[in-house]
């Protein structure tokens, strides 16, 4: 008998892994080839999974279900073509994972095109004609769509094999994977390349979309509910690997399936703890390659040396600061709400752009920090009668020490590996918020956490997180011009060289990653008196990629970027939010403004300015 | 370039001040919802509003005034919704707040109220900490407590001879409170029952072959079920192809709310004791009046619950003025004191204990009838049974 559940559970994990691993190869390939971080491939499994629904209602039979899936598959393949020549090839020359920032825009694009086209209610997927009961065995019941699953899986993983290892456009993938320059230079036409991997990698999200119907459905929310587990996926399988993301999918399921019987509690955080141990263990993933240095921060043109502020930046500056402080006097108390919202994002993006931008490490987990300085300080009153001054305080310095041991682990490993230990690491933190309920309160969060008496005035907040963004901003801009900030950008640019100087590589990196911990932190204080409550969505993946798209939107290379992009894009935000389908015309803005400047925003100003001689050419950056 | 930042952000906050308009002939009630995030849920609730409003002005208005809502998004981010708050509150001259679905956002809003002293009406929102724990003297809540809806079940469950529970729910804040106030009361009514299995699939992402199988394991005589929307369709369907639920009993909170039953169809579970809310079998009285209003207001659309609970925030709200008076704050506060309200569910109060309305349940056995998923067998009780007691109520809200 327990032998029987023992095989059933097995079964259905295989069952399972399916769906994830269709739409984790699919990523693979694309992340291997192009390089891209695609945050849109949940949206292509959801486009799949709505156009397999719909065939399915129309196409009568067997031949009508397994066809539509095909069919779903090409469809959403078709999709995904139209998305990488429209989107993603004018900015291919941006500066490594700039393209992230576009596929974010296309994920708000198709998120209201679904709703427009589907409607708001879940479409419950058909059953598949003739599997529709169950098959025992050892006594257990296992579904027969589940065993049909578990048969085809080896069909996909065999002709994607055989397509990889035995065909000459396997032979370019490889090549590409490897070292797409040498493709290049060989004489491969990249552009068609990349598309036809684009298309291959779309076709699998559809069809893994299509594929999973019969065991769910159709809904708006699937294209972010499974985009985290197919990161996880292919990052324990090591990026760019099928073998590594049929293995790891097969993994994450079983594992799965044993941790609800067994520990029903842990369904959030199983597969980041098993991410975590893999990447600390073997860094690249169970069948990745160890990236070739230089990939990150590099590509393209060089980052410039950079120079502090000029007489005439000091003056602007001083200027603007004049302005922000007037606004209590020209404008309403709804604008001074605004302005701290938009000032504390800045200072959040700030602290991301300088491990990014000046130390050239690429964090996916960054609001851990922002939202472990807001919970600490919500906790210390909550629990501790801790005065707010005092909480206040705590919290950067409580957020430092967090990045500090997060930053232990992760900084042994660089590149994508790293934003993925990163990311692992804050779903974590995550996850112990949002399940803690007796100290976290858990989704219900922490109410009532207002600053003191003194400090309630709305205006008198407006000025007092003024002073503390400027002093974060300037102190942060202040480390980049002094020593540490040299050394920092040393490590980035050439780790080997730097650690030939006599500069501890892993040491100044460590501590910059701890300091912009501690700057998040303070943000996140900021934010949580501002509101006056704490939710565990300040700390979630999304929070992360939000801090991570302003940064590139603003333009990486810069040392301003972040602000300008944080500014940009809550501006944006705040006032498309007022339209029907804002969600759309945000993606289709964000979607221009990456093809317009592929140099981010602050990047391609200075370029234009440049080439128009307003600007001396000069090579320095601000 | 760090001028960019000042400037785009005195440019937005020029742009949006000019884009505020003051036309004073309407009483503007603020409204904040997940319309996107939420669709399936914020839709209904949003036509409900609309039927209401319509219906409120076509007899005149509140005060001799039009009734006006204003929607805003927040993208179901509780920081943002708080902004919204303050801008609608600052700036649109709303003279209340409403709205809500997502309990976090609820309390966010209703925190942000207590200390600015705007008053909010949590018209959705699920979380009993909205009246109780964290209660506070600006906050009011529509929506049936989650406590109570629990008890109902709980008290159908302790009528028969199952002792061995399994209990699923989605693994947060709204999921756990579900399941203690289940426990609890069931415990009380029926001291020998024994929890055998409790499984907390991660909201919207369950692995349904797996949490049946757990369930199967533990070999229960009955089990509760408050996984909802998306989770629910994949429960129900690999535990109906596993047969899980086979000579079981079955509890599930909300289950039977048209949000979750229509997507089911013809595969909506039988024999389940459920809350949710039967439109289709309500035959005559207000309940039957709203029904068809609605259905002739939105051709080739049947009501939600969420269309009910908007129908019915625009009902208390306009009661609310008109009882008041007045739409100043400590008017419209000493109004909602005991306040009456008729709704299509019959009179219900705002308690002035705790700020909870009286809005009850509706309590039936699952069926399906012509490939619909419906509840048979129903009926609709008052809350104020199965709510905790006033002295343990008021021990819970916090001393102000």
């Amino acid at each position: 008998m327990a032998m029987g559940l023992f095989v059933a559970q097995l079964l259905t994990g295989l069952a399972n892994a399916a769906a994830l691993f269709l739409v984790a190869s699919g990523l693979s390939l694309i992340f291997g080839v192009t390089r891209i971080v695609n945050f849109a491939h949940g949206s292509l499994y959801m486009i799949g999974a709505y156009v397999g629904v719909t065939l399915m209602n129309v196409l009568p039979g067997h031949f009508g279900f397994w066809g539509s899936i095909v069919l779903a598959g090409l469809i959403t393949g078709l999709i995904g073509v139209v998305i990488e020549m429209c989107v993603l090839r004018p900015v291919y020359k941006a500066p490594e994972l700039f393209q992230l920032v576009a596929t974010f825009g296309v994920i708000l694009v198709i998120q209201d095109l679904a709703l427009m086209i589907w409607g708001a209610e879940d479409k419950l997927g058909p059953r598949a004609p003739g599997l529709k009961s169950v098959v025992r065995i050892l006594g257990e019941p296992v579904p027969q769509y589940d065993l049909a699953l578990i048969a085809i899986t080896p069909f996909i993983l065999f002709a994607l094999w055989w397509l990889i290892t035995k065909t000459r456009v396997g032979i370019l993938v490889r090549a590409a994977t490897q070292d797409r320059e040498m493709v290049g230079a060989l004489g491969v036409n990249q552009a068609w390349l990349f598309t036809g991997v684009f298309f291959l990698g779309s076709a699998l999200a559809g069809l893994g979309g299509a594929i999973q119907l019969p065991k769910g459905g159709a809904d708006l929310l699937m294209d972010l509910n499974i985009i985290s587990a197919v990161f996880v996926v292919v990052v324990i399988g090591g990026m760019g690997s099928i073998t590594g993301a049929f293995l790891a999918s097969v993994l994450i399921s079983v594992l799965n399936v044993f941790g609800v019987t067994y520990l029903p509690q842990s369904t959030l955080v199983l597969m980041y703890v098993v991410m975590a141990v893999v990447l600390l263990v073997r860094p690249y993933g169970l069948f990745g390659r160890e990236e070739k240095a230089g990939e990150h921060g590099q590509v393209g043109e060089p980052d410039r040396p950079i120079r502090p502020f000029g007489k005439m930046g000091m003056a602007l500056t001083s200027l603007l600061l004049l302005g922000l402080a007037l606004v209590p006097f020209l404008g309403s108390s709804f604008a001074q709400v605004l302005i701290v919202d938009i000032l504390i994002f800045c200072l959040f993006a700030a602290s991301l752009q300088f491990i990014l931008s000046t130390g050239g490490l690429v964090s996916f987990g960054h609001a851990l920090f922002y939202g472990g300085g807001a919970y600490a300080a919500a906790l210390l009153m909550s629990y501790a009668d801790t005065p707010m001054e005092v909480a206040f305080i705590l919290a950067p310095i409580s957020a430092g020490l967090l990045a500090l041991v997060v930053g232990w682990f992760c900084i042994r490993l660089s590149g994508v590996y790293f934003a993925m230990l990163t990311l692992a690491f804050s779903q974590l933190g995550w996850s112990l918020v949002f399940q803690w309920n007796e100290v976290t309160g858990g989704d219900d969060g922490l109410v009532n956490i207002w600053p003191s008496a003194w400090l309630s005035d709305t205006t008198t907040y407006y000025y007092f997180a003024l002073v503390f963004v400027t002093a974060g901003i300037l102190f942060l801009r202040h480390v980049i011009h002094a020593p540490f900030g040299y050394a920092l950008r040393a490590a980035r640019d050439s780790a080997r060289q730097a650690e030939a100087t006599g500069i501890d590589v892993r040491k100044v990196q460590w501590m910059s990653f701890a300091l912009a911990g501690a700057i998040a932190g303070l943000a996140g204080a900021l934010f949580v008196f501002s509101k006056g409550s704490i939710f565990p969505n300040e700390l979630q993946i999304s929070k992360s990629f939000d801090a991570l798209i302003v940064v590139f939107l603003g333009g990486v290379k810069t040392l301003s970027g972040g602000i300008v992009g944080a500014t940009f894009l809550e501006g944006a935000k705040d006032w498309l939010i007022r339209l029907e389908y804002w969600r759309l015309v945000l993606g289709l803005v964000i979607i221009f403004v990456v093809i317009i400047a592929p140099d981010g925003i602050v990047g391609t100003l200075r370029r234009l300015g440049e080439r128009l001689g307003l600007r001396r050419q000069e090579e320095f950056m601000r | 370039m760090k001028s960019m930042k000042t400037w785009t952000a005195a440019a937005v906050a020029l742009l949006s001040m000019s884009t505020a308009t003051f036309a004073a002939d309407t009483i503007k009630i603020g409204e904040i919802n997940h319309y996107k995030r939420m669709a399936a849920f914020a839709e209904p609730y949003k036509k409900g509003i609309e039927l209401a409003l319509k219906e409120v002005n076509d007899a005149g208005g509140v005060l001799g005034k039009p009734l006006e809502f204003i929607f805003r998004d927040d993208d179901g981010k509780p920081g943002d919704a708080v902004k919204i708050a303050e801008e609608l509150m600052t700036r649109e001259g709303a003279v209340m707040l409403t709205g809500t679905i997502l309990s976090n956002v609820g309390l966010a809003i209703s925190s942000y109220a207590g200390e600015k002293g705007y008053i909010y009406l949590a018209s959705e929102p699920l979380a009993d900490d909205l009246v109780w724990k964290s209660g506070n003297p600006y906050t009011f809540r529509l929506r049936t407590s989650t406590y109570v809806q629990a008890a109902m079940l709980a008290e159908e469950a302790a009528k028969t001879d199952a002792v061995r529970y399994a209990t699923i729910a989605p693994n947060y804040a709204y999921g756990t409170a579900a399941v203690e106030a289940f426990k609890e009361n069931l415990k009380r009514l029926k001291p020998e029952v024994e929890f055998v299995t409790e499984q907390w699939p991660a909201l919207f992402k369950i692995d349904a072959g797996a949490e049946v199988q757990a369930i199967e394991r533990a070999k229960p005589d009955a089990i509760y079920n408050v996984t909802f929307g998306t989770d629910l369709q994949k429960f129900v369907r690999e535990g109906t192809t596993r047969g899980v639920f086979e000579g079981r009993k079955v509890y599930g909170l909300l289950t039977g709310e048209p949000e979750y039953m229509d997507p089911l169809g013809e595969e909506s579970p039988e024999g389940w004791v459920v809350t949710g809310y039967p439109w289709y079998a309500i035959t005559d009285g207000p309940g039957k009046t709203f029904v068809d209003a609605y259905m002739a207001a939105f051709p080739g659309e049947t009501p939600k619950i969420g269309s009910l609970v908007g129908y019915m925030t625009v009902e208390s709200i306009a009661a609310l003025i008109k009882k008041a008076g007045s739409t100043e704050t400590p008017a419209l506060l000493e109004a909602f004191k005991d306040l009456k309200v008729a709704t299509p569910m019959g009179e219900i109060t705002y308690r002035a204990l705790d700020h909870q309305s009286t809005m009850g349940a509706y309590i039936g056995v699952t069926a399906v009838e012509n490939g619909k998923g419906v509840m048979r067998d129903w009926s609709y009780k008052d809350p104020a049974p199965y709510m905790p007691s006033d002295e343990a109520i008021a021990a819970m809200r916090p001393a102000k």
